[in-house]
């Protein structure tokens, strides 16, 4: 209903703006309505109103993807490789027609690959989750804490995912728990420090009502740090389950075998543009649904938005 | 009148940027008494809030110290609650939580579930909210979640109230209307209360004795004026009352005369 409101104001004033325009005045003059006599606009309908807001809000993500349709065409057109959106189609018709075949290791439908790179991403990032948030508290209540690991952490945050997969197959002497170690030592990071950042910055009135309670550090934590700081840890845990999707994809065009990323490099070996072009389409779609999926379980557990 | 709470030689000092220390408040001597009322007033930084504080537990005094009922007092306990300028309430707790985890924590140990419920209820109700118990801090006014707060603080029965400012954020209307509860409430519970303000007509009302201290740095104690106005006080009877505007203007002769602002000295 807002949105409808928002649409029809928007209208007005670009009715208005355009008035302006036709009826410039000299500075020096106040400027008066337009003698006419006021009118009110033909009466709409509920429905009506919300049809034209739905469309105002449709219409210009439909035209954004409508022009990259046509620069892709176009593109497409001049050159010998990239095929257009139309061939992408039809073989992407033909890749979801039957995405759990299997016929081999190295040769599995699109939706065993999918799966297999999300259940690499549910391990990593858990682990990291079950590391990052704990220490991360224990970084933000204590500081010597804090001075002991901020150099370290400094050090290996802006180290590239993939450095780490060659420490991962020395370790674990296989492919898939490496890449499950790139994605959790990728991940932990976000959470480590936006968790200490959270627990850090609890403010002090509310730290000082637990001291005038004389609160044991359990409840301290429970009561206090815990819910002031979970806005914190779940913005932490979002931008690390990204993180974690942007790496899996790379780590399996290294390792091979299973995985979305694995499946892309072997289409990339195959010669097939089509299936390149749709597991990109495939991954930025995952990935924006593990996205908006973290940000319903943020909104749902955020103290501001209740 | 023997001390109940006795503030004995307090100074506390505090760490500078450049390393050295300065005395925010020197040698404050103040003796109260069991269920009587007392406001500190002065220009703001003259370390009121550092009194307060002081006696909280909240900061260690350099010298001297805070004696209450023959124990001196060694960091915060909630036999001290303070009512914070700010309210301070926890955000993801309703009313009724906010003062349920302070009720828990001084009863917890002592009372059955129910009790602990009742007493929670009683605080709310003892400030006319109780109609509020399940809504936010965030979904109520100023001067409600101020009431919160001060049913917070006196569930937990505590031996001193500490007040700091607690109506300086909120607009005249409310503050007045905050003002007569409290001192119905104080009534019914005979609470000792230790209140800072800047407000002169808030003092004069509340108080049964004004501490108006010197400026800062290294305040200490310029005068203190008992206020001896019978009770219940009302205050549109007072308005009118000669004894009610003579310590009005004791304590703003004390505060522009004898302790001009400390900003217009320097201007």
């Amino acid at each position: 209903m807002s949105a409808a409101l928002k649409f029809v104001s928007r209208r007005a004033a670009a009715s208005e703006a355009a008035s302006l325009l036709t009826t410039a005045t000299p500075a020096n003059q106040p400027r008066m309505p337009p003698s006419r006599p006021l009118t009110l606009p033909p009466p709409v309908s509920a429905l009506n109103l919300r049809l034209r807001a739905l469309f105002a809000l449709l219409l210009p993500p439909l035209l954004g993807i409508a022009g990259l349709l046509l620069v892709w065409a176009l593109v497409a057109k001049g050159s010998d490789y990239l095929p257009g959106p139309g061939k992408t189609f039809t073989s992407a018709v033909q890749l979801f027609s039957d995405p759990f075949y299997r016929t081999g290791p190295n040769d599995q439908g699109i939706a065993w690959n999918l799966l297999a790179s999300l259940e690499r991403v549910a391990k990593g990032f858990g682990a990291a989750v079950l590391v990052g948030i704990p220490l991360g508290f224990l970084i933000g209540r204590f500081s010597v804490l804090n001075r002991a690991l901020q150099p370290i952490i400094s050090l290996l945050r802006p180290v590239s995912p993939l450095a780490w997969l060659p420490i991962g197959l020395a370790v674990f002497q296989a492919a898939n728990p490496a890449a499950v170690f790139t994605i959790f030592i990728c991940a932990i990071w976000p959470l480590l420090i936006n968790t200490a950042l959270g627990v850090a910055s609890v403010p002090q009135d509310y730290l000082n009502v637990a001291r005038v309670l004389n609160l044991s550090e359990w409840k301290v934590f429970t009561r206090i740090l815990l819910p002031a700081s979970i806005p914190y840890v779940l913005t932490g845990a979002k931008l690390s389950l990204g993180i974690a999707w942007l790496a899996i994809v790379a780590s399996e065009m290294l390792t091979g075998g299973t995985g979305i990323g694995f499946w892309l490099w072997d289409e990339w070996n195959n010669l097939n543009m089509e299936h390149i072009l749709i597991a990109i389409l495939v991954v930025g779609l995952v990935g924006l649904l593990l996205e908006q999926g973290m940000s319903a379980i943020a909104r749902r557990y955020d103290y501001r938005s209740q | 009148m023997s001390a109940y709470l006795e503030i004995d030689n307090l100074s506390v000092a505090f760490r500078s940027r450049g390393g050295g220390s300065f005395l925010a408040v020197r040698d404050v001597d103040v003796q109260v008494a069991q269920g009587e009322f007392i406001s500190i007033i002065g220009h703001s930084g003259c370390g009121k809030s550092t009194v307060l504080n002081a006696i909280a537990g909240l900061v260690d005094p350099a010298r001297g110290g805070v004696v209450l009922g023959g124990r001196e007092i060694n960091g915060p306990s909630p036999e001290r609650a303070v009512v914070f300028q700010n309210h301070s309430l926890l955000p993801w707790l309703s009313c009724y939580g906010n003062v349920h985890l302070a009720v828990e924590r001084v009863f917890g140990g002592k009372e059955s579930r129910e009790q602990l419920k009742a007493r929670s209820l009683a605080a709310l109700e003892l400030v006319g909210l109780s109609h509020c118990r399940d809504k936010r801090p965030a979904e109520i006014s100023g001067g409600m979640k101020q009431r919160v707060g001060i049913a917070r603080a006196l569930a937990m029965e505590p031996k001193v109230l500490l007040m700091d400012e607690p109506f300086g954020a909120l607009d005249a209307l409310t503050r007045a209307n905050l003002q007569d509860s409290l001192m119905e409430i104080q009534l019914k519970t005979q609470a000792t209360v230790v209140m800072i303000t800047h407000d002169v007509d808030e003092a004069v009302l509340l108080s049964d004795r004004v501490v108006m201290m010197t400026n800062g740095p290294a305040a200490t104690v310029g005068e203190i004026l008992s206020i001896e106005l019978a009770r219940p006080r009302k205050r549109l009877e007072l308005a009118d009352q000669p004894a009610y505007n003579h310590y009005r203007s004791e304590i703003l002769r004390f505060l522009y005369e004898r302790q001009g602002h400390p900003s217009s000295e320097a201007a």
